[in-house]
């Protein structure tokens, strides 16, 4: 008992430092979490479980004492009770009392998740196959957040995994500080659930409605977290990564990200060598295009159709344009997803690679006046 | 042997018990579906907010302002450029207030598109009158055109002392192909118009 | 009626004894049940270790849907139609089932949905990928092409399903032997009762499900399509008023074959038998208001949160009553363990363990964090193999001496359960702390820290599965050299099956017994 309560002590004080505790391979209880609502839960949980661990203790204990002394290999005669309304009662009115002393932590637990009010940062996260979008609202600032390129890197190598394996992201979430932040939780395709177990939010991504929950987090850190609910093919390789920073250091990251924009339409006004599109190009058609159209441009026969001899890849320039920045035939459209440069290059290697040796170029700037439909 | 009242019997019990069987599948397939969507309505899950009404101005509350903002999401497969014009709006419960949602058509082709609304926080739901949504109806853009699309709506007076912010969403999905007919209506307008520009054409040049 | 059976296939295709259709579901859902394990099978060696090695994650998937259905809807359920069609007659002094040629069909159809649903393995496109609870919009906008097949594979399981329940209760309210009241009916026969009621009320809410599926698919309608004016989250709620109450159904009659086995081995009455017959009715009727404890986390209001919170909570208490009755059965009786009890004591711990983490899966706060992760699967594992596996494998021994007159070999029948219960405990106890340390379900890869718990639950999967072929091993001994038993079998039975002879002939209870 006494090494149950040192263990959690220990996951209580690793998991309230700033940084992402070591890994405990050997981790078996839940976290105690960072915000107050995830301690709440905590302590709800532990409470539970030991209400469960005591009755378990008495009907196993009794069951346990019959195996032994009422065995007819004692020589024991079997008696013949059998009914007795006031035991029934006994446990009937109990196990009710009991819960009744359950329900009111849990519910008040509950109210707490649901007071979303005064929240002083909205932010809207979407989720997609196979990634999540946040949105800061009010900040001009949105951007996707996909499994980083080394985990993906070791899906199918025979190499030992890093301790963050399909748990980093390309672009965390930032959040700052001693702020309620509100999360507007949505999806644009299937239902998928956006969860961070040390901040004890969960909450679907259901397409066509918005689901609301909220955190806040007094100490700087960094926290990890899993989609929930399948949501198809790569639903295990979405993960989410929260970076708490000082509302200084975020007001910066808002800084850093907006300046990113702009240099990416900057850059959409340059033009690019052929060599230079398909190095850019090969390493976006990893991060975005491989999951399904494989990343040798066979595709999946039945499912996604393969990039190699594709009539889109091999027939109109605009046409291919079109699709990718438009989506259509069950594909999603990456306009809005992919900066101009990228966009030019994928198209540019698509049309290259694979066999394909159309030897068309096309530049960022086709992009962005196709987009503006000149 | 199973006796002749027996039979009876049993063939009365597997009747009804038949006749139960179907009735809980119509019961599933007929009435589960729009009961769902009336229960939505009272509860306000899911946020689903109730069609058009007719909630006209009544008395303005000016002693509380109630902030609304807009989300505007894509759905997959949704290419339009879509956003609110105003992200948020302060609004006095009671006052009638127009807005818009700025969308795109970027494809080479005529595309409909629905919006899909939903509210948080439930509650207010109930208490969210739209009067005039683009969500009302399909739209439908030519190749790179582009709208100002209209919302109306009154916040109830009777809305929750509780609530001061609520968050509407608009989702905008692709019905391209399951709106054949609202595509071809498009396309029937758009060569009515072009018809209209030749024939203006044609007498500046016959003048 | 003195015909024995007829002779070779055509017996078995055209025979309407219920004892023949018994043996058929058993045989039908042990197969179904060695599938679904190489299912699961795949899945824990894919698991085995992080990486992807066997399967791509597009197959993955498939195999947890089939592995779901195949369980559920192949393996479980007919095994406990194939228990009722043997004993109930047999234990309410009934010549037969009501309805015997519907009986014959209610069978028949079923290796033909099954068929259909594993062809789908072998289609363009793959089979079902989407979980056994088939979420909209993933199932239907986003579905691979063969998401007809099981559509229409589930509508003929469900007519299976529906006809069989009718056949049951026609047989119980209507074929009681003179004096067999309702509450002298042994509790196998009360539960499955309720279970057929239930079943009734449900599957065809399946079936609707599924047919709004299908018109959504292919008929443009917008059932669950938001862009329509549909719902997807009203897939859910319609599915899990389904689901519901179906997994009381896969529970159910394990209680009644529980309640069966126990007093013959403690030889002494059932404790309180009537507060176990209104223990399951209540549980049956709280079956259907509690679904949304399901969607804790799709965003319900408050309200409906508490609601569901609070109903499924009080499910606990006509759990625990029966939990409580078995174990005041067992007091001061005189207990001998031969296999069958051994798996209901074994039943009813790992049972009420599964039923504590059913507690904390209620409190809808905590549910946040175990929702969709590991500490589910432990959960449903542990009602489900414990529940409806080990009562049916009880069930097996403790009847198959009256089904084919043959006793099994203790011994063997004593190491079977030792290695299923270390494998269970193996496989599935782990869960529960990959779950806790935030493992989310039905993802084919992991980070290296649930690398250790996956690497054990893999082994124990392994274990679990030879357990089975061995189990598979000692029926066929015993029947075809098993020592000749006795009719009355076990010393402390009670109960009209065991006053016919082993093995029960072809045609029992012709005229009806005389029940005091």
């Amino acid at each position: 008992m006494l090494s149950i309560f040192k263990r959690s002590l220990a996951l209580l004080l690793a998991a309230s430092l700033p940084v992402a505790a070591e890994i405990d391979p050997w981790q078996y209880n839940l976290t105690e979490g960072v915000t107050s609502v995830s301690q709440n839960v905590y302590g709800l949980h532990m409470f539970i479980f030991y209400i469960c661990c005591i009755i378990g203790v008495i009907v196993f204990g009794a069951m346990f004492v019959s195996m032994y002394l009422h065995r007819k290999s004692r020589g024991v005669e079997a008696s013949q009770f059998h009914e007795s309304v006031k035991l029934e009662l006994v446990w009937t009115i109990v196990p009710a009392l009991i819960l009744i002393g359950m329900a009111f932590p849990a519910t008040k637990s509950l109210m707490e998740i649901y007071d979303t009010d005064n929240a002083e940062l909205d932010i809207i996260v979407t989720g997609h196959q196979w990634k999540w979008q946040y949105e800061y609202r009010g900040e001009g600032v949105s951007f996707f957040s996909n499994l980083s390129q080394k985990s993906k890197d070791q899906i199918y190598s025979a190499d030992a995994k890093s301790d963050d394996y399909l748990l980093d992201v390309d672009n965390p979430l930032v959040i700052p500080t001693g702020t309620k932040v509100r999360f507007l939780v949505t999806a644009a395709d299937v239902i998928h659930s956006w969860w961070v177990p040390e901040l004890a939010v969960k909450r679907d991504a259901i397409p066509g409605y918005i689901n609301e929950a909220w955190t806040k987090v007094d100490e700087p850190g960094h926290f990890v977290g899993q989609c929930a609910e399948l949501c198809g093919k790569d639903h295990g390789f979405m993960p989410i990564e929260v970076k708490v920073v000082s509302p200084e250091e975020f007001e910066s990251w808002l800084g850093e990200k907006r300046a990113e924009a702009a240099a990416i339409a900057e850059a959409a006004k340059q033009t690019f060598t052929i060599d230079q599109l398909l190095e850019e190009g090969k390493v976006v058609y990893d991060t975005y295009c491989a999951a399904c159209h494989q990343a040798n441009g066979q595709g999946v026969p039945g499912a996604f159709p393969a990039i190699a001899g594709s009539p889109i890849a091999m027939g109109d320039v605009g046409l291919h344009m079109d699709r990718v920045l438009n989506g259509g035939v069950g594909m999603p459209p990456f306009g809005e997803q992919l900066t101009p440069v990228q966009s030019a290059a994928v198209i540019t290697y698509q049309r290259n690679a694979f066999g394909n040796n159309m030897g068309d170029i096309v530049q960022p700037v086709d992009v962005v006046q196709y987009q503006q439909g000149q | 042997m199973v006796e002749k009242s027996e039979q009876k019997q049993v063939k009365k019990t597997s009747l009804y018990l038949s006749v139960f069987a179907a009735a809980m599948f119509l019961f599933c397939l007929t009435v589960l579906p729009p009961l769902y969507d009336l229960f939505c309505e009272v509860t306000g899950l899911n946020g689903k907010t109730a069609s058009q009404s007719n909630a006209v101005e009544v008395k303005v509350d000016t002693s509380r302002t109630v902030e609304v903002s807009f989300v505007s999401i894509n759905n997959e497969g949704m290419a339009w450029e879509f956003r609110p014009t105003e992200e948020k709006l302060l609004v006095h419960p009671g006052q009638a207030v127009t807005t818009h949602f700025y969308v795109k058509n970027p494809a080479d082709y005529i595309m409909v598109g629905q919006a899909v609304p939903s509210m948080v926080p439930h509650n207010a739901t109930d208490y969210f009158h739209k009067t005039e949504c683009f969500c009302f109806n399909q739209q439908a853009l030519a190749p790179k055109e582009d709208a100002e699309l209209g919302l109306q709506f009154i916040v109830d007076q009777d809305i929750p002392k509780g609530v001061k912010s609520i968050v509407l969403s608009y989702t905008l999905f692709d019905v391209t192909e399951k709106m054949p007919e609202v595509v071809e209506q498009k396309k029937l307008e758009l060569s009515a118009k072009e018809n209209t520009q030749t024939t203006e054409k044609l007498t500046v040049g016959q003048l | 009626m003195a015909h024995g059976p007829a002779k070779g296939f055509s017996r078995w295709l055209y025979t309407t004894n219920h004892k023949d259709i018994g043996s058929m579901y058993l045989w039908f859902s042990f197969a179904m049940f060695f599938l679904g394990g190489i299912f699961a099978l795949v899945i824990r060696a894919e698991l085995f270790q992080p990486g992807m090695q066997i399967v791509d994650p597009n197959f993955f998937n498939q195999m947890t849907t089939m592995h779901g259905l195949v369980m559920v809807f192949g393996a479980v359920m007919p095994a406990f139609v194939g228990l009722a069609n043997w004993m109930v007659p047999m234990m309410i002094g009934a010549p037969d089932m009501a309805l015997p040629r519907m009986n014959n069909w209610s069978f028949w159809i079923l290796p033909f949905a099954f068929a259909m649903l594993a062809s789908t393995l072998f289609m363009e496109g793959g089979a079902p990928n989407f979980g056994w609870t088939f979420y909209a919009p993933l199932s239907t906008t986003y579905a691979p092409a063969s998401v007809t097949f099981f559509i229409f594979a589930v509508h003929i399981m469900g007519a299976s399903s529906i006809m069989g329940s009718i056949n049951i209760i026609a047989t119980i309210l209507n074929m009681r032997a003179p004096g067999m009241t309702l509450m002298k009916m042994p509790l196998f026969v009360w539960t499955w009762l309720i279970t057929a009621y239930l079943l009734i009320a449900v599957m065809p809410v399946l079936a609707g499900v599924v047919t709004m599926m299908l018109m959504d698919i292919h008929f443009g309608t917008s059932f669950f399509d938001a862009a329509g004016g549909g719902d997807p989250v009203l897939f859910q709620h319609v599915f899990w008023f389904f689901g519901h109450p179906e997994v009381y159904i896969m529970i159910l009659p394990a209680f009644g074959v529980v309640s069966a086995i126990i007093p013959t081995f403690a030889r002494k009455p059932l404790f309180g038998y009537s507060s176990m017959v209104y223990a399951t009715a209540s549980i049956a009727f709280l079956s259907f208001i509690v679904w949304a404890h399901h969607m804790f986390t799709v965003g319900i209001p408050l309200l409906g949160e508490l609601f569901f919170m609070y109903a499924t909570m009080l499910i606990a208490v006509p759990t625990g009553v029966k939990v409580f009755n078995w174990v005041t059965t067992m007091w001061k009786g005189a207990m001998t363990f031969e296999t069958p009890m051994l798996f209901s004591i074994a039943f009813v711990i790992l049972f009420t363990i599964g039923g504590f983490s059913g507690l904390m899966l209620a409190i809808a706060p905590v549910d946040f964090q175990y929702h969709d992760t590991y500490f589910v699967v432990a959960h449903f594992h542990y009602v489900l193999v414990p529940g409806a596996i080990f009562s049916i494998t009880a069930a097996v021994y403790y009847w198959l001496p009256k089904w084919c007159g043959k006793m099994y070999d203790e011994t063997l029948g004593k190491t079977h359960f030792w290695l299923a219960f270390a494998g269970l405990n193996i496989t599935f106890f782990p869960m529960h702390f990959s779950g806790l340390a935030y493992m989310p379900r039905r993802i084919p890869d992991y980070n290296v820290a649930f690398a250790n718990w996956n690497m054990i639950s893999s082994v124990g999967a392994f274990l679990f599965g030879a357990a089975q072929v061995l189990f598979l091993y000692i029926i066929i001994r015993t029947i075809v050299s098993g020592k000749k038993a006795t009719d009355q079998v076990w010393e402390g039975a009670t109960g009209l099956e065991w006053s016919v002879p082993s093995p029960a002939p072809y045609h029992t209870f012709s005229t009806p017994p005389e029940v005091k």
